[in-house]
């Protein structure tokens, strides 16, 4: 039998964002509600772009978790694998930081340190354009299915995740429990105390950059 | 019809307008439009920020403790830098003291991302503006490999079996159609003059440089535990000290504090022997191309940074240098105070937002973020897709920063002229080596070169001093103090009822404070005034232009459809990682829409 493979299950997204933040908080859930083996590592990789390649050049396996924009019904889920995830992520434009992580996946590839296995667990936005928002219902509806969709994925290589007798607490988070879903949703001024919208050309949104990749 | 505007530069809008659009999409996007004259002289800039980033008013009401971890997510380069500041406003505010030892360790943890910051930005964003990696496929190895011994003998990796393999990589990457990372360059541009050896040295480097800034960043996380989200604290550093602890997880032992060391080794060492000798090497191929300085020869500000004892954020104990020189002025560096409020202050006649009195700007205390979007009369386009912006109104989502009503560039350009006219003995030293290998005159310094220098003089700067705080902090411990964080006043019932403080910072791209206040144990009011809102303001009621706008006045561009010069100067400013734009001419139509790196 051979080596254990590393694998790597990444939520990417600015959870500052509203839906953006579907990747993170997926990740997050999955962290409460499962233990895994040393050799699988869950993380909230934020927009941090350039410094997650790292991560993805050790990863023989990788999961990512994102909000991507596939022109499909509002929380929608898609599954892709391998060569079509670049590919796919070249295809239209989705969120500010999905150009950075297109290019940390070019990037592996240039070191020839390329994940064998890639799969994007990509689920349609609702709302990108609400700072400090939280997840539409229907995109957090998706995090179970999606969840899910993981769990599946990586028992096709042997990869076992352990159910927790019960979910870790809701504060407990990959990165910093300031942020956790809760308390964020919670400590959010009135829609009154906030301007609750974004630039005009984002919010009706611009023609100019989708149809060009 | 020309325009003369009270920081000196001469605005002619009647040539050809060619619009960037965006240049940038970290912290915001950016765009850019610029009126050429009939040589392709930039006559005309002017520099948008077009995205609304509220984050002043989703903190409102929120735990002032937490704020960092909102700051954080701002954007996904400056991460550290944010949380630092935010931390140092709420101290401020509280009046908490820190410990020594977690002085140094944020020190090391900011210097670090200064490094970092620097090298990433070097070789991932700025070099191909000057670097052309298609080129380094007509390369000689040979010919490289003695270009490399000759410009840094101590670096090992020079054979030119090397530079082979490395060129058989890059021509199996380009012909397999993906390009990557150099995919829509103008690579057939006559701006780019580097020899095809050059461009392999150079871009064989950008491998290395990829490569090696992995290592770089595990110093925070050694300090920041998780990854890539280091943990920031109110008061210290959330990671305990145990020198005679064991393993690796845990507390900050001796063995994780030599695993920094040899970090830090390792980075002075790619600094000195790859960055800095690129850097002079590909400089000595562009030094008659001296444009790009801006408000660099007449306006620059710094905050300082790195407090060389805790708490004491003087001018005198800031390593990093504080001040401002006004109208080029080097005999004279003024002291900056952030809590004055005729010092620093926000206008908005050109941003979109809303003063009961624009004809005044507001301390950032005091600061009021209330949009306002519209366009001027001579705009082009609609609201939703704008063709040309009206520059004569409202025309950006960045506010307008000035200091005692000063338009000022910020960055490591300007931290490295006021240090040099303050005559602090590293930085003149640095910067001398650099003239004279180059043998150009001072003044070659304000310019896009320059900017691009000094980003590497400081790095180089920055990773000897996290030797230094390294030092400090082994020092402090073997003399037995491993405290490295204050919670005294951790509990809110121990806060006055009111507060305001604010927490500054050198962000890798330029001076960064954070100002808030707290009322009954909330934040009340907080306002981020970035290095992007300094160096990227629009005009203000006097009609003075921002550092970018000025960076661009006057420069010749060899083909208007394709901008090189354009993204080279404004990349100097180390405005994003990755980026993209499509240029149109002046009736809208678009020529050419590209990615740029």
């Amino acid at each position: 039998m051979e080596g254990m493979p590393e694998v790597l299950i990444l939520g990417i997204g600015n959870l500052l964002w509203a839906d953006e933040g579907f990747g993170v908080r997926a990740v997050e859930a999955l962290h409460r509600t499962h233990a895994f083996a040393p050799n699988v590592k869950l993380m909230d990789g934020g927009t941090q772009g350039l410094y997650l390649i790292e991560h993805v050049r050790r990863a023989d396996i990788l999961v990512v978790f994102d909000a991507v924009d596939y022109g499909l019904p509002p929380g929608t889920m898609k599954l892709v694998e391998d060569a079509d995830v670049p590919r796919f992520l070249g295809a239209k434009k989705m969120s500010l930081h999905q150009t950075g992580f297109q290019e940390v996946i070019a990037t592996a590839d240039l070191f020839g340190d390329l994940p064998r296995h890639l799969f994007l667990i990509g689920v349609q936005p609702e709302e990108l354009e609400d700072y400090g928002g939280s997840l539409r219902d229907t995109v957090k509806a998706q995090i179970a299915p999606a969840n899910a969709a993981a769990l599946s994925y990586l028992a096709r290589f042997g990869i076992e995740a352990a159910p927790r007798p019960a979910p870790l607490a809701e504060t407990v988070t990959l990165s910093s429990p300031e942020v956790a879903l809760g308390s964020y949703e919670d400590g959010r001024p009135s829609a009154d105390a906030a301007y609750r919208h974004g630039d005009p050309r984002v919010v009706f949104g611009t023609p100019s950059d989708e149809e060009a990749r | 019809m020309t325009i003369q505007t009270p920081n000196g530069f001469t605005l002619d809008t009647s040539g050809k307008r060619i619009v960037v659009d965006p240049v940038t999409r970290i912290e915001g996007h950016m765009r850019c439009e610029v009126n050429v004259d009939s040589e392709n002289i930039i006559r005309n800039a002017v520099s948008t920020g077009t995205m609304w980033r509220g984050l002043e008013v989703i903190l409102k009401g929120r735990d002032p403790r937490d704020a960092w971890a909102f700051t954080q997510r701002i954007c996904g380069v400056c991460t550290g830098t944010h949380a630092l500041t935010s931390v140092r406003c709420v101290e401020d505010a509280l009046g908490i003291k820190i410990p020594e030892n977690a002085n140094s360790i944020r020190n090391i943890m900011q210097l670090c991302l200064q490094v970092h910051d620097h090298l990433v930005h070097f070789y991932h964003l700025h070099a191909l503006d000057w670097v052309n990696p298609v080129s380094a496929l007509k390369a000689d190895p040979k010919a490289t490999s003695e270009l490399q011994q000759k410009v840094s003998p101590a670096h090992p990796k020079s054979s030119p079996g090397y530079f082979r393999d490395v060129q058989n990589r890059l021509k199996r990457f380009v012909e397999s159609g993906q390009l990557g990372p150099f995919k829509n360059g103008y690579w057939d541009n006559p701006a780019y003059l580097l020899p095809p050896e050059a461009n392999l040295m150079a871009t064989t480097h950008y491998l290395e440089a990829l490569d090696f800034q992995t290592t770089i960043m595990r110093i925070r996380t050694i300090f920041g535990g998780k990854d890539p989200h280091p943990n920031w604290l109110v008061g210290g550093v959330p990671c305990a000290i145990n020198v005679d602890g064991v393993g690796a997880v845990g507390a900050i032992n001796m063995e994780r504090l030599n695993m920094v060391r040899s970090i830090i080794d390792q980075s002075i060492r790619f600094v000195e022997d790859v960055y800095i000798p690129d850097l002079l090497a590909v400089a000595s191929f562009y030094k008659g191309w001296l444009y790009g300085g801006g408000l660099s020869s007449k306006n620059v500000l710094s905050y300082g940074d790195i407090p060389d004892n805790a708490n004491d954020y003087s001018a005198a104990n800031l390593l990093s240098p504080r001040g401002a020189i006004i109208n080029g002025n080097l005999k004279e560096v003024h002291d900056v105070d952030l809590r004055n409020p005729e010092e620093i202050q926000e206008f908005v006649p050109h941003s979109w937002y809303k003063y009961a009195d624009e004809k005044k700007g507001l301390h950032p205390w005091d600061g009021v973020t209330q949009p306002a979007y519209g366009l001027g009369p001579n705009a082009k386009g609609s609201k939703t897709n704008i063709v040309e912006i009206d520059e004569s109104a409202k025309y950006s989502w960045i506010k307008a920063p000035r200091w005692k009503g000063n338009a000022m560039e910020v960055g490591p350009l300007a931290r490295y002229i006021v240090g040099y006219a303050q005559g602090n003995k590293e930085i003149t030293e640095q910067i001398n080596f650099v003239l004279k290998t180059l043998d150009v005159p001072v003044t070659a310094l304000f310019s896009t070169l320059g900017r691009t220098a000094a980003r590497g003089l400081e790095c180089q700067w920055a990773a000897h001093k996290m030797s230094y705080f390294l030092d400090k902090l082994i020092a402090t411990i073997k003399a037995g103090d491993s405290s490295t964080a204050n919670v005294d006043n951790w509990d809110p019932s121990t806060w006055p009822k009111e507060a305001k403080g604010v927490g500054f910072t050198e962000a890798p791209r330029g001076a960064l404070a954070h100002w808030i206040r707290i009322k009954d144990t909330k934040i009340e009011n907080y306002q981020c005034v970035v290095p992007t809102t300094w160096n990227g303001s629009p005009r203000d009621n006097e009609g003075n232009i921002g550092a970018f706008e000025a960076s661009l006045m006057n420069t010749k561009m060899e083909r208007p459809e394709e901008p090189v010069e354009i993204l080279r100067t404004l990349h100097s400013f180390d405005p994003c990682l990755a980026c993209s734009t499509h240029v149109m001419s002046e009736d809208g139509e678009e020529l050419t829409r590209i990615k740029v790196r």
